[in-house]
């Protein structure tokens, strides 16, 4: 019975270091959270991705004990620290804009929270001296944070809130202040970083690259609520509805209707055409649905290099913008409809020339289409 | 680009002509005043002399200087503490009531402040305003006797000046980015520490302006203590005023404002070593000033 008890409780710790319980938070009457439930793996990467008041930096105030819950639970390790002060939580913050101390010098920035736990001296400048290493700032420790570019303030944040050896650090849209060449280089770093330290990062973020480029999981979140939890791949290319395959990268969708349908395959009709698909959601026949395909899964022939025209869309080519990797194509279809389709170049095309008005007929690899339940 | 020029060529000397007239003449004049001799029938004569700085290093003199900058600590200790909070609470209200509150503190000083000591006194004198309330509510039996003790002299000047501490501390904590108390609290620090550690610095060069702009005219404004502290509480302000309109004394009375104008510039260079010397946002707030 013991050590059942034991190895749960060791499974829990290793598997997840919070568990959220239907969290829910107001601000003057408006929801700001509502009823969220998530757990967070220990050691993991994971990316809150939204749009601005979609509710993602109030979860991780609430996480970090800024904020307090007006209902629901928040389990650290098994413990409820739903109502814990911040200086109580393993739990550190790398705030917007970094909010560094303007009237103290980077060491004493990186200090501050091991000088408030009243650690020896010596042993707050070993550390500081170790995390300022880690993030390559051990030059700069005298300097004052208005004497720094965006990206060592950044790093100085990141030193500050890891010196306090945080199981969980969180990171509030901490790239946003960055030029775009810096916010590169800081994805990579932030990501190599946490395998470094092997500790949980949440990174909050409206930018969905990022995300894609960081993250082990996203939590895709909207009004909040959350929409879908999957790693970027399932995000990407399962995603749940309209909204997260359209926060997530571009998509086509198109108002289809299942003539046919058995548990494996579907038939839905298209342009006046028909196109077998297979049957994941369980659709039915007579069902009305949405038809999702990315730009760059769409290959645009022309006319006449096809023989045989079934499970394609013919389109006329609108518009035409080379982007140096890429070619992007604006297409109509005969019923009107917009289609955007990006095109590799490689040894089956290495001209990629389309002429405006040009003919020309769109296939994809059958089952990277996404078929959803229809909504307005 | 000529007339560019011609206009930024004639600003500047406007300007340094306006300050030439206005500020550095009578200061020079009052400078080379105080060196010269008192005259019963012309207000100054030659010779030169050392004899009216003499007087001002007489002991009752120097009683009434360090009286004056008694009141003028206290006066501005007291401001500072009322305002400091008042400005904190202020900054944290919604955007839209602060302008009206902001208002609501200046709309008196539109009046003239000698009304505003006439009003002080109908409040707190022996059967005023403030006595009857209090007697009537029972806080107290007997009428305080405020009105011509320093008490007085000291409710009029924190009256006078509170705004004058409360704007530059309240512009401090507004522009404040209230981040930096979240991320003081993040890294485990408690109230005390955040206020001591993280508000006070930054927001020091507001406390610096405000104790300038309180501490010095405290010892100028000599109708408050005429007024509200009767005969026996002079301060550096009365004094001045009695030597130049009461004893026609031109050259002490120059002399007695000479030491007004030192400890101004003292407590200036004192401000800039402590906003050079303390931190990055000083020198940023001292640049834009």
């Amino acid at each position: 019975m013991r050590i059942r008890w034991l190895l749960w409780g060791f499974y829990e710790v290793e598997n997840n270091i919070i568990e959220i319980k239907s969290l829910s938070k107001t601000f003057h009457g408006q929801t700001v959270l509502n009823n969220i439930n998530l757990n967070i793996k220990n050691g993991e990467f994971l990316t809150i991705l939204g749009p601005s008041g979609c509710g993602k930096t109030t979860l991780l105030r609430l996480l970090s004990g800024l904020e307090l819950a007006d209902s629901g639970q928040i389990f650290f390790k098994n413990q409820d620290i739903t109502h814990w002060p911040p200086q109580q939580r393993e739990i550190k913050t790398v705030f917007q804009s970094f909010a560094l101390f303007p009237h103290m010098t980077v060491f004493d920035n990186v200090a501050f929270g091991l000088k408030i736990k009243k650690l020896a001296k010596n042993v707050i400048e070993k550390r500081v001296d170790a995390a300022l290493k880690m993030v390559k700032l051990e030059s700069l420790a005298n300097r004052k944070p208005s004497q720094l570019s965006g990206g060592q303030q950044q790093r100085v944040a990141i030193a500050r809130a890891v010196v306090n050896q945080p199981a969980i650090l969180l990171l509030d849209e901490p790239l946003s202040a960055l030029d775009y060449q810096l916010r590169k280089n800081m994805q990579f770093e932030l990501k190599s970083l946490q395998q470094q330290l092997g500790i949980t990062f949440i990174l909050v973020t409206h930018d969905q690259e990022e995300a894609l480029t960081m993250a082990d999981r996203i939590v895709v979140m909207k009004d909040g609520n959350i929409e879908q939890v999957g790693t970027p791949r399932q995000i990407y290319e399962e995603p749940n509805n309209v909204y997260i395959a359209k926060f997530v990268g571009q998509a086509n969708i198109f108002d289809v209707t299942v003539l046919e349908a058995n548990q494996h395959n579907v038939v839905v009709s298209l342009e006046n055409r028909t196109f077998l698909l297979t049957n994941k959601k369980g659709f039915n026949k007579g069902d009305k649905a949405l038809l999702l395909l990315r730009p760059e899964d769409l290959h645009v022939l022309g006319s006449n290099e096809v023989n045989d025209s079934g499970m394609m869309i013919p389109a006329k080519v609108e518009q035409f913008i080379y982007k140096g990797s890429t070619v992007d194509l604006i297409l109509r279809s005969a019923s009107g409809q917009k289609i955007s389709a990006t095109e590799f170049f490689d040894e089956d095309d290495e001209k990629l020339e389309y002429a405006i008005g040009e003919s020309v007929l769109i296939e994809w690899v059958p089952g990277w289409e996404v078929l959803l339940p229809y909504e307005e | 680009m000529r007339n560019d020029r011609f206009f930024k060529l004639f600003s500047i000397s406007l300007l340094s002509l306006w300050l030439v007239i206005f500020a550095l003449i009578p200061l020079l004049s009052t400078l080379g005043l105080s060196f010269l001799s008192v005259d019963d029938n012309h207000f100054f004569k030659w010779p030169l002399t050392l004899a009216n700085y003499g007087q001002v290093l007489d002991p009752l003199f120097l009683h009434i200087i360090s009286r004056s900058l008694y009141m003028s600590i206290f006066t501005t200790l007291i401001c500072l503490l009322l305002a400091y909070p008042f400005a904190y609470i202020l900054a944290q209200l919604p955007a839209g009531v602060k302008p009206f509150l902001l208002c609501l503190m200046i709309i008196p000083f539109w009046t003239s402040s000698i009304i505003r000591i006439y009003a002080i006194m109908a409040l707190i004198k022996t059967r005023g305003i403030l006595n009857t309330v209090l007697l009537h509510v029972g806080i107290i039996h007997q009428p305080l006797h405020l009105l011509f003790t320093q008490y007085a002299v000291f409710i009029g000047l924190v009256y006078n000046l509170l705004p004058y501490m409360i704007l530059p501390i309240y512009t401090n904590i507004d522009k404040l980015d209230k981040r930096l108390i979240d991320a003081a609290r993040d890294l485990g620090a408690n109230r005390l520490t955040i206020f001591l550690k993280i508000l006070l610095p930054i927001t020091l060069p507001g406390i610096l302006a405000g104790v300038i702009l309180v501490f010095l005219p405290t010892m100028t404004l000599f109708f408050i203590p005429d007024l509200l502290g009767g005969a026996q509480s002079m301060l550096l302000g009365n004094l001045i005023n009695v030597q130049m309109l009461t004893l026609r004394n031109w050259p002490l009375g120059c002399a007695t404002s000479m030491v007004l104008t030192c400890l101004m510039f003292v407590f200036l260079g004192l401000q800039h070593y402590i906003q050079q010397h303390s931190s990055s946002t000083g020198k940023q707030a001292a640049g834009q000033r």
